[in-house]
């Protein structure tokens, strides 16, 4: 029961989220860039403006349902990234073995030894800032754990008997990767990635705080909570609410994936038997 | 080279085996130079304790001998074709196709994910090329032929959902889908119950009869061997120590292994009528000096087709 609840409440989050950022052109007030008023700046919450208005002046309600899609879009697409990465990798080197899973294992090794997000602000430093630039960053910095998760499910795949079955059948090497593994890894993948889009809205906002993300006129979470630093005291909602928002998002995604978890675990194994 | 049967043979062989050693790299032999020939539409058994070198024998002719496994030495001729000396892409074209091979565990050897019909149909589009849709409707004819009752039905359920008669059923389907030459049975019906696995053999006699396929039947079980097979080969510790029709074989065993591995099966009423009696153990029967020796296999001709399935 507790287990539904969880799951009901992370896809609650995450739906609100989807729908904060497909509909912010339609549900948000005003224009988050150019409805700057420097004569209402720091309001708090008020019929007007809900959430207050930051430190130019700018409606902080619309200003977070904008970063809704900035973070989503990160999160959705960088996790898309990985997974593909961290499966093609995974699945190819423990289905092959030999050089090519030594060489895989490595670079899995020196990924997981850098902190992801140390290697993502290198990236950014590279590539500059920009939405572009910050889904290759966070895109390439995180498939180490679907990969090994892959390669692993993939081992133990190997040695039963219908993997042997189709090799018997004539399938060809990618054959049988494709319809008699991938399709059995896909679950871990699923739950690894939704658990990660939590970690991509996150790490999001720390370059976008860091000022390596987006830039600033345009709406992120983590570059309002910047331009609100200073006015913690005066204005507190203007970092309030995007710390929420990122909070919210997170916490959905991460009771998805691990209600996804519990859900596909037991799930698998009353098909096998 | 062990006496060939090469006077008896009227057509050429489905799969001819010579002198063919395997081994864990170059020095550990496992199989000391097992030489047999399959003639088309025969059913050709081989019997052996565990390990004697019975499956490592039906998987190099599928070439599947996993590492750090190898064949050392000796041919296998398919059709008339050097298995050895094919390229990876041509011997996978063959398997599944020219030949196919049934395992012992059905519960595991069908993916857990994919429908019984798409697994079916995966061989028509793999070997036949055929689109998704004629493969399908082919799928449902094939479980038809292996009888599973209402195929249209079960062809879209899963593996978990059909019994362990049933998925044998559905492996032959898949193995016999594409009508191969010679069919390859390790244990086939090992891991099923007794009452199903009459069926099942009398499934596999029945279509491969129909389509003129020839089997290689690999089983412990001798009560399967002499239903099912015309010609038996005896194994031991990785040689091929006696080759017979299957009559000839049961009444008139020649090396003295044979001979101890038909005193040791189970009889019915063999015991005494209160007591306890014993098992005829193998050790009892054969010595151990007469095993593992270096010696030609033990032959005889085949026989008129009709003396040898009576």
């Amino acid at each position: 029961m507790r287990l539904r609840f969880n799951f009901a409440l992370g896809l609650l989050l995450a739906l609100l989220v989807i729908a904060a950022a497909v509909g912010s052109g339609w549900l948000a007030p005003y224009d988050p860039v150019m409805d700057a008023d420097l004569m209402n700046s720091e309001m708090p919450p008020s019929w007007e403006h809900w959430l207050g208005t930051d430190g130019q002046g700018r409606d902080v309600f619309s200003r977070v349902l904008f970063g809704a899609r900035v973070s989503l879009t990160v999160g959705l697409v960088s996790q898309l990234i990985n997974s593909c990465i961290g499966t093609a990798l995974g699945v190819s080197a423990g289905y092959f073995g030999g050089w090519w899973d030594d060489l895989v294992n490595g670079l899995t090794n020196v990924m997981l030894a850098i902190p992801s997000l140390v290697f993502a602000l290198a990236i950014m430093a590279v590539l500059g800032p920009g939405l572009p630039s910050l889904l290759i960053a966070l895109g390439l910095t995180n498939w180490s754990w679907t990969c090994r998760i892959a390669r692993s499910s993939t081992l133990s795949l190997k040695s039963q008997g219908f993997v042997q079955a189709a090799k018997t059948a004539g399938f060809g090497d990618t054959n049988i990767m494709r319809t008699q593994i991938l399709p059995n890894i896909l679950g871990p993948v699923l739950v690894i990635a939704t658990l990660g889009i939590g970690g991509a809205v996150l790490a999001e906002a720390a370059l976008s705080f860091l000022g390596v993300g987006i830039r600033p006129p345009q709406p992120s979470w983590g570059n309002m909570l910047t331009d609100a630093r200073e006015l913690i005291r005066t204005a507190p909602w203007a970092s309030v609410f995007p710390g929420l928002a990122i909070f919210a998002t997170v916490l959905g995604f991460n009771l998805l994936g691990d209600g996804l978890r519990d859900m596909l675990d037991p799930h698998m194994r009353t098909r096998r038997t | 080279m062990s006496g060939a049967p090469s006077d008896s043979v009227r057509a050429d062989p489905v799969l001819s085996v010579r002198d063919l050693r395997i081994g864990v790299g170059r020095n550990n032999e496992l199989l000391h130079g097992v030489s047999f020939d399959i003639l088309p539409g025969e059913t050709y058994g081989l019997v052996g304790e565990s390990g004697s070198g019975k499956s490592i024998t039906g998987l190099s002719v599928m070439g599947l001998l996993k590492r750090p496994l190898q064949v050392t030495a000796g041919s296998i001729s398919f059709q008339g074709e050097d298995m050895l000396k094919l390229g990876r892409r041509a011997r996978r074209k063959l398997r599944g196709d020219r030949m196919a091979m049934i395992f012992q565990e059905p519960m595991t050897a069908l993916n857990p994910l994919a429908t019984i019909g798409r697994q079916i149909a995966e061989m028509f589009v793999i070997h036949r090329g055929m689109g998704w849709s004629e493969a399908r409707r082919k799928a449902v004819e094939a479980l038809e032929s292996v009888r599973v009752p209402s195929p249209e039905e079960r062809a879209r359920s899963y593996p978990h959902q059909l019994s362990g008669g049933m998925r044998q059923r559905v492996m032959i389907a898949i193995a016999l889908a594409c009508r191969p030459d010679l069919l390859i049975a390790d244990e086939p019906t090992t891991a099923l119950d007794v009452t199903v696995q009459a069926g099942v053999l009398e499934l596999i006699a029945e279509l491969c009869k129909a389509e003129g396929t020839a089997v290689l039947l690999v089983s412990h079980d001798l009560g399967v061997i002499a239903n099912m097979c015309r010609r038996v080969g005896v194994m031991d510790r990785g040689r091929l120590v006696e080759e017979q029709d299957t009559k000839a074989l049961f009444e008139n065993p020649l090396h003295p292994y044979t001979r101890g591995l038909l005193a040791a099966r189970p009889r019915l009423g063999s015991r005494p009528v209160a007591g306890r009696g014993r098992l005829t153990e193998l050790d009892e029967v054969v010595a151990d000096e007469e095993r593992g020796r270096e010696a030609p296999t033990l032959t005889t001709p085949r026989g008129l087709r009709l003396e040898a399935t009576a």
